[in-house]
């Protein structure tokens, strides 16, 4: 999407983009002998919604709480609009985090607690009441401002959190787990709020996930996280189909992955449980190199006859069927054993002519549907 | 499952186990404090006990009432009108406000520090503190006034740190009956304190720090309010046990301005004036049992509150 500028201070770097509001760069920070964040280097333009995606222990909260201060990094830096924030203490950072529990203050008010930050920028009475009021109304808390936090529904007390992180108007908003302990429904709604508000607001929010379903939808980019290192950052859409490892697609969504080596001609892959599978774009590695080809479950075509086509057809046994009402995820068990999943789209009625548990398939994907990958 | 929704029965166990504290209570506290407050209306005598009336069950209705007819209140009068009890008062109530505004100031940063203390090391730290009490209190108190005598151990190291000339008087003076005071009731101060500082979330001040709150303010607002609970029961802790103190202000204070404890006592034992000391008790523990019962009442309502 963009490269890495040396220039600092200036309004854009030298490769013409603009300066990023946030640059990670070279970051570590290490817990005994275990790095929870490890060399790790990131930009985040203004205005993003950035998400930071990975399994639990993956370094994505150590990295949220280095940006917001409370971790000092052991080597690396982080600038905030090109100034570094090594010598700046938490409470100086012109940044906010919405804490996993909100963090919500026990003994205060809901008012008074989204009027904590800005009682501490020493603002006029009334202005405060007025921005106070006028966030409350946003989250549509409006005639809960005299309610104790304890008072509040699990959803309500998330909107508190996030008013008070968001009246503060802070040039980049830390989101931790913002939605992880709400239920499905208001989860699925607040996804939705979150990225209108960040809209809305013209914010850049930093958001860390473990829900990949969640970073898929409310960013703009995501970096997918593993042991302290990103492995991968793009867009949603790059990430699930150009995944840079197997490890990324394997993260990102199901997929089936085949192993073999690359065929001279560079546009197949020979050797693999389903024999040689052939791909549409060449492959940029030398022909014999050790590839894994990965297919998703829906670019999977599931036939009771050997469809007409030459390549990519494989067959087997459906030995599980799970029916998801949208969906119905078929396994098969292939000549070596392994399994393959087809994901198929119930359009039509559900009835005899659908395969059953035990029946012989055929599953077949066309050369553009295969990912090749290198690691 | 029926017999699960029916209403609970108590049995015999559960309500001997009950009535168990009530009991105690009773037995220990209030019979003999209905004794104290009886004496403290009868009037000193030379006799066996030292007061009169007594009361004489034998006689019937007829003894009832001379008992009650010969019941005064000339003992409370008294305590109104003499200065040196309403002085003893006054001298309590102030060296306890201030020695466990002490306790406060000095308990608070230790509990706070155990609180923060990696969890391994806090079961440590909590031994440490409550280590005192493996040795007689009176023995520790002995030991302070041997620190504290005019070639104790402090003036020792003041005069080799050169930091006075002549060495001072610390024996017989309030700032001893305060040292001794501090020192024996830091425990009572910092347990309460560190059991609700270290169930603190921590999350609160790193919110306060990111809302742009400094560390010293945060303290303020969001440390101490929400701790209020341990300050309290320390408070009560301690100040309670403090105004009716005794042996430290005997064994490490002055004679000319005697605390209370040391009035009670002095009429007891010295004046044999059971009455007076008995009525001065009971002025003692009235004054007590309002504060308690005035937070005790503030804490309920708070806690219905939440």
């Amino acid at each position: 999407m963009h490269t890495v500028g040396s220039i600092q201070g200036a309004a854009s770097t030298a490769d013409g983009n603009p300066r990023p509001l946030l640059r990670i760069d070279g970051l570590t920070r290490r817990f005994g002998s275990v790095a929870a964040v490890d060399r790790l280097s990131l930009d985040i333009q203004a205005g993003e919604f950035f998400a930071l995606l990975g399994p639990s222990g993956c370094g994505k909260t150590t990295l949220l709480r280095l940006i917001a201060g409370f971790e000092r990094p052991n080597a690396g830096r982080i600038l905030l609009d090109g100034i570094d924030l090594a010598r700046v203490p938490p409470h100086r950072r012109p940044l906010n985090m919405m804490f996993q529990n909100y963090a919500l203050f026990p003994h205060l008010t809901v008012a008074d607690n989204v009027a904590f930050g800005l009682k501490q920028e020493g603002l006029a009475r009334a202005e405060i009441a007025g921005r106070v009021s006028d966030m409350l109304a946003l989250v549509k808390l409006g005639s809960f401002g005299a309610r104790k936090p304890n008072e509040l529904s699990g959803g309500q007390r998330q909107r508190v959190a996030l008013a008070r992180a968001l009246v503060k108007r802070p040039r980049l908003l830390l989101l931790d787990e913002p939605l992880a302990a709400l239920d499905k429904k208001l989860r699925d709604a607040t996804r939705f709020e979150l990225m209108e508000l960040q809209r809305q607001l013209g914010l850049t929010f930093v958001i860390v996930t473990h829900d990949q379903s969640e970073a898929m939808i409310v960013a703009d980019r995501i970096g997918v996280m593993d042991g302290g290192r990103l492995m991968q950052v793009g867009t949603p859409a790059d990430i699930y189909e150009r995944p840079a490892s197997r490890w990324v697609a394997d993260f990102i969504g199901d997929v089936n992955l085949f192993e073999g080596r690359v065929g001279d001609d560079r546009r197949s892959v020979e050797g693999t449980a389903a024999g040689r599978l052939v791909v549409a774009a060449p492959i940029e590695a030398e022909p014999r190199t050790a590839v894994w080809v990965a297919v998703r479950p829906e670019r999977m075509r599931l036939a009771r006859d050997k469809p007409p086509i030459p390549d990519n057809c494989l067959s087997g046994t459906i030995v599980d069927i799970g029916y998801l009402g949208d969906l119905s995820i078929y396994q098969a068990r292939i000549a070596d054993g392994s399994r393959v999943t087809a994901a198929v789209a119930n359009t039509g009625r559900h009835d005899e002519t659908t395969p059953q548990q035990g029946d012989l398939v055929w599953l077949s994907f066309p050369a553009e549907a295969p990912i090749v990958l290198l690691r | 499952m029926e017999a699960m929704l029916a209403t609970p029965k108590r049995s015999a166990a559960q309500k001997f186990l009950i009535a168990l504290p009530y009991a105690w209570l009773l037995v220990f506290f209030l019979v003999p404090f209905l004794i104290v407050l009886k004496i403290s209306f009868s009037e000193s005598a030379i006799a066996l006990p030292p007061y009169t009336p007594l009361f004489h069950l034998a006689a019937g209705w007829r003894g009832i009432e001379d008992f009650l007819a010969g019941l005064s209140f000339a003992n409370y009068a008294r305590l109104g009108s003499d200065p040196l009890y309403v002085l003893s008062y006054v001298k309590s109530l102030g060296i306890a406000a201030v020695s466990t505004l002490l306790l406060l100031v000095i308990g608070f940063p230790i509990a706070y520090g155990m609180a923060r203390t990696p969890r391994r090391l806090q079961a440590v730290l909590v031994v440490l503190v409550v280590l005192p009490f493996w040795t007689s209190f009176l023995i520790r108190i002995y030991a302070w006034m041997n620190i504290l005598q005019h070639d104790g151990l402090l003036n020792r190291l003041l005069l080799a740190l050169h930091i006075v000339r002549a060495p001072p008087v610390w024996l017989a003076t309030d700032t001893a009956i305060y040292i001794g005071i501090v020192y024996s009731y830091l425990p009572f101060m910092v347990l309460p304190l560190y059991a609700v500082v270290e169930k603190l979330d921590h999350s609160l001040i790193e919110a306060a720090a990111d809302l742009g709150c400094p560390r010293w303010k945060t303290f303020w607002l969001i440390t101490l309010p929400l701790s209020s609970p341990g300050v309290l029961a320390g408070v009560l802790l301690c100040f309670i046990p403090i105004v009716g103190e005794f042996v430290i202000p005997d064994l490490l204070g002055g004679s000319r301005a005697p605390m209370i404890g040391q009035t009670i006592w002095m009429e007891f034992f010295g004046n044999k004036d059971w009455p007076a000391a008995a009525a001065v008790a009971v002025v003692l523990v009235c004054l007590l049992v309002t504060p308690i019962v005035f937070f005790q009442h503030q804490a309920m309502r708070a806690a219905d509150r939440s």
